[in-house]
């Protein structure tokens, strides 16, 4: 079963990196929202388990997207990456799903 | 009054321990060789903390010090171009020579003694490749937590003399403006000390937030009584002061950190 991810940030280039970086893993499919309106489309369109609220993104934005997460799927989990690269990126994702490996 | 001499010491005492709790300073040991390793040939590396595929849900920071990196990379070899968000990032060189370019028009050469941060913010790319084709670079590279989130990007580098900081430890990172070493956007400070044999001093933390994260870069060393050996790293917490022994000569780095992340 696939582990769907959806990343919030502003900064187009550390959007390709972080998508590439998650959607090259077996069994994880990513989708990149630019603004606040892609964001919430996308968690309308597709079951997700995990926000990732990358930078640029401020603190309203981030209340959004946790308040909407909440009324669509409570067990969706709504985090921050900090990095912007493949340093963090997999311990967060673990750490947030309780993955064991 | 021998007895009320007794008697005024167990409510003296009583008060104390209802009033004033104690603090019993804690310590977390990271032994050298049970760094999380990665050999890619062009790059040997050592995680201190879970970091890219090394992944161990017991060592994921030390309060707001996220990443650890003891990296040797081979000459001429390096990071290409990649990008950066939301993490003060420290390259310490320890031997060889680092070429450093980024998308803030920076291009750099680190070098021993120098050290580099870089506030990453809103967003940077940069790029890190060994200086030299025929020796190795060996760094350390450590994150930590911004204070503030997306701020705008920065980069810092200043040269430090090796001889201030023989016997004593000299200070490298500084949250304070116009401070003795590099500015970083959280509440941290960093020393290094090059310690001669029976060396001893304490070190005072300088926040009742903070802890410390020790990690030994040579040599033999009793940190808050525990002894280490090169490349081990201790954390110690929950304790306004520790002491430092140099059992040979020995260099040592402190990073005095939040144990939370704002």
């Amino acid at each position: 079963m696939k582990l769907h991810i959806l990343v919030v940030g502003r900064n187009p280039q550390i959007m390709e990196t972080v998508l590439r970086l998650i959607n090259a893993q077996e069994n994880w499919e990513a989708f990149g929202a630019l603004t606040d309106e892609d964001g919430w489309q996308l968690i309308q369109q597709h079951p997700m388990d995990l926000v990732l609220i990358g930078g640029g993104v401020d603190e309203h934005s981030e209340q959004f997207f946790s308040t909407a997460c909440e009324e669509i799927n409570p067990a969706i989990r709504v985090i921050r990456h900090y990095g912007g690269g493949s340093g963090l990126l997999f311990t967060e994702i673990k750490e947030a799903m309780n993955l064991k490996n | 009054m021998y007895v009320s001499l007794l008697a005024c010491l167990r409510i003296y005492l009583g008060r104390d321990n209802t009033k004033v709790p104690v603090k019993t300073m804690k310590t977390t040991l990271y032994k050298a060789n049970t760094r999380g390793h990665a050999n890619h040939g062009w790059l040997d590396t050592n995680h201190t903390f879970s970091f890219a595929h090394y992944y161990d849900p017991n060592r994921i920071h030390f309060g707001a010090l996220r990443v650890l990196n003891d990296d040797v990379v081979d000459g001429g070899k390096g990071f290409g171009t990649h990008p950066h968000d939301n993490m003060e990032i420290i390259s310490i060189p320890l031997s060889g020579d680092l070429e450093h370019k980024d998308s803030m028009g920076t291009t750099a050469v680190i070098r021993q003694n120098d050290i580099q941060i870089m506030s990453a913010g809103t967003g940077v790319q940069h790029s890190e490749y060994n200086k030299n084709k025929d020796k190795k670079v060996n760094f350390l590279q450590i994150w930590v937590f911004p204070k503030v989130r997306d701020i705008k990007p920065r980069y810092e580098q200043k040269v430090f003399k090796p001889e201030d900081r023989v016997n004593k430890l000299q200070q490298i990172v500084s949250p304070t403006p116009g401070d003795e070493g590099v500015w970083i956007n959280q509440d941290a400070w960093f020393y290094l000390g090059n310690l001669k044999k029976s060396f001893q001093t304490e070190y005072a933390i300088h926040r009742k937030e903070n802890g410390v994260f020790a990690f030994v870069l040579n040599g033999d060393v009793t940190l808050a009584g525990q002894k280490l050996n090169p490349r081990d790293g201790l954390g110690i917490w929950d304790t306004e002061k520790f002491s430092v022994v140099a059992n040979t000569d020995a260099e040592v780095l402190l990073i005095d950190i939040p144990m939370e992340i704002s």
